[in-house]
């Protein structure tokens, strides 16, 4: 399967396209001679300038969607638009919660497997992709077999985002398909989380605790640090499931991938699921008070000591600095 | 209310995992245990099950072996019986065979409320629930962190970017659970004993209608054509904290110009 027409799963928040639309919009100009995107949303004809900016030609808006949850509309949409005749040779789908909702539900309607997790791509005449396994000590290489278009649904921070200098995407409504009982969820109310600082997947300093803090109020140790330091707050999922610190602070696998100029781990083991969220990270320091801990593979620097003595005497060492 | 639980029974993460050399998939030829994941789902579901009067909750998994060891846990822990879609032909099924399968046992249960785990600990594709919604035509909430249904319909805090929403959901439907959203018991040993005499309902592929081609290693539809060992972080200098653990962290943080 010769690699022509990519299709991007655009997802537009209220200030623009999300980094990882970037991303893969960039990735699908170096891989496709012709990039077209999906999105939906009150306003996508707004953002046409910067997704036309990096390499959507065009852009089908499945518009408003009310309410509903995007994975049951946005995949019947582009479903018609395959069946109309109009099929890209990959679909490039960012991991996020509503991307992942739409590469299964579109899997089912076109009767195509997804690659998921993948983390980069490669074209020698077809499109191969690639997978850390056990906990990125592995790469997996995997591609599709048979007919239709490849679902790929691909990690944040698989590439870098940058501008093709592409002029505004052409706005072309998508179909609306009758979605049955399968458009029944609808969201009645929405919460947003505040934090303050730089945001977890794109500052450059992250500083995350785990359950070697002991106690959910030791977790202002991090903050602390986090907050000298300019940076944000991360956490393990074993203190998120503790319910110490909100999910959107978890790092790893089934949290947010982060890649800072350094990653301050404290009191966190480095379990693989943890690693493959931060291991792409510049420079990661871990303190640990167990010498064997895995998160010391994976540091450039590593002091085997108690958090509880290593952290506020950071905190106070960098404070009396200025 | 039929509550049905999809659960997954996995080779045990403690140990290493192998890749088979020649498939390059996961070896599961070993003894398998129910997917800590799938705990969750599971002890969910029994909550949810005791709130709604004239409930009942249903595990279903599919295996290549009659691994039962899994279902047997959740059994345990007070699911009242389990279908096991067992067939020598389901070895390397992929992600969507996978929920053809499930499908087609779940319409069994007649479901009111499908859960599962937002993702597996083995495969962690993350797309077989949703694959299963579709395939059922039933409306699906993924990455609940909260759930709460009358048995008529279900009210769920949905996980977001930002944080999180609420979602509502007329019955039939499927929602996946991340970890943590509940406590996961232990079985206990009343629970252990009662499990032994629960039924477990075994189906074949002909069972259930499925033509083997579509599923295991002729129906996956990709493959793997290579596993290689990725590039590792050179190793760094690990130190122990002789007190002056902060001053290095300080040193460290100039050198790379980070303050
Ligand atoms: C499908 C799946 C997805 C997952 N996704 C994620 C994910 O996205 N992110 C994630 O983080 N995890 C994830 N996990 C969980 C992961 O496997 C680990 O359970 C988790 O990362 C452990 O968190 P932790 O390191 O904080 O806790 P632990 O593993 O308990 O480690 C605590 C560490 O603190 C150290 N310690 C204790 N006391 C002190 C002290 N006083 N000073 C210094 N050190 C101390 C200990 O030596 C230990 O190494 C996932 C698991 C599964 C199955
Ligand atoms: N073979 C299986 N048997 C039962 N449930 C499964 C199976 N595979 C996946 N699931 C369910 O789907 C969830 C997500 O799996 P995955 O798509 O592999 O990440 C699992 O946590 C289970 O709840």
């Amino acid at each position: 399967m010769p690699i022509d027409k990519v299709w991007v799963l655009a997802e537009v928040a209220e200030s623009g396209p999300t980094p990882v639309t970037l991303e893969l919009l960039t990735e699908a100009r170096t891989v496709a001679s012709t990039v077209e995107a999906l999105a939906w949303g009150p306003d996508t004809a707004s953002f046409a300038g910067t997704l036309g900016e990096y390499g959507a030609a065009r852009v089908y808006d499945v518009g408003d969607l009310g309410g509903a949850l995007p994975g049951a509309p946005v995949a019947g949409a582009i479903a018609e638009l395959v069946k109309g005749g109009n099929a890209p040779d990959a679909l490039f789908v960012p991991a996020t919660y509503d991307g992942r909702d739409v590469a299964g539900r579109l899997s089912v309607k076109l009767d195509r497997p997804v690659l998921t997790n993948v983390t980069d791509l490669a074209v020698d005449g077809d499109l191969s992709s690639k997978h850390p396994v056990f906990g990125g000590s592995h790469l997996v290489t995997a591609r599709f077999a048979g007919e239709g278009p490849g679902i790929f649904v691909i990690r944040a921070k698989s590439f870098a985002a940058e501008p093709g200098g592409g002029a505004a995407a052409e706005v072309v409504p998508a179909p609306t398909p009758d979605l049955g009982a399968t458009g029944g969820a609808r969201i009645v109310d929405r919460h947003v989380e505040q934090r303050s600082g730089p945001k977890l997947d794109e500052a450059a300093v992250v500083v995350s605790g785990g359950r070697g803090l002991g106690a959910a109020e030791h977790y202002a140790l991090i903050e602390e640090l986090a907050g000298l330091l300019h940076g944000a707050a991360g956490a393990s999922r074993a203190i998120v499931d503790a319910g110490w610190v909100p999910y959107s602070h978890q790092v790893g696998q089934t949290g947010k991938t982060v890649k800072p100029t350094v990653y301050v781990a404290a009191g966190i083991s480095g379990a693989t699921q943890h690693l493959v969220g931060m291991k792409g990270s510049k420079n990661i320091v871990a303190i640990n008070k167990d010498q064997d801990a895995p998160i010391f593979s994976v540091a450039d620097l590593g002091i085997v000591g108690d958090v509880h003595k290593v952290l506020p005497a950071l905190i106070e060492a960098l404070k009396s600095r200025g | 209310m039929n509550v049905v639980v999809c659960v997954k029974q996995i080779p045990d993460p403690a140990a290493p995992a192998s890749l088979d050399p020649t498939t390059h998939t996961l070896d599961r030829s070993g003894k398998l245990i129910l997917d800590d994941s799938d705990s969750y789902g599971v002890e969910m579901a029994l909550q949810l099950a005791a709130n709604v009067e004239g409930s009942e909750v249903t595990v279903v998994s599919m295996a290549p072996n009659s691994e039962t060891s899994g279902l047997r846990t959740a059994l345990a822990m007070g699911a009242a019986k389990a279908i096991l879609v067992s067939d020598g032909a389901l070895a390397g099924t992929d992600a969507l065979g996978t929920a053809k399968v499930l499908a087609a046992a779940i319409r069994r249960a007649e479901p009111d409320l499908v859960i599962a785990a937002t993702e597996s600990t083995d495969g962690y594709t993350g797309t077989v629930p949703v694959q299963v919604a579709e395939l059922l035509g039933l409306p699906s909430v993924t990455f609940a962190k909260a759930v709460a249904t009358d048995g008529s319909s279900v009210k769920v805090e949905r996980q977001t970017e930002a944080g999180y929403d609420d979602v509502e959901c007329s019955l039939p439907a499927v929602v996946t659970v991340t970890a943590g959203v509940v406590e996961p018991r232990y079985p206990s040993f009343k629970g252990i004993m009662a499990a032994k005499s629960k039924p477990v309902d075994t189906l074949s592929l002909a069972d259930l209608g499925i033509d083997p081609s579509e599923v295991g290693f002729t129906g996956a539809r990709q493959e793997i054509t290579d596993v290689s060992a990725a590039e590792s972080r050179s190793a760094g200098e690990i130190v122990v904290d002789e007190g002056d653990g902060a001053q290095r962290i300080v040193a460290f943080l100039e050198q790379i110009k980070v303050v």
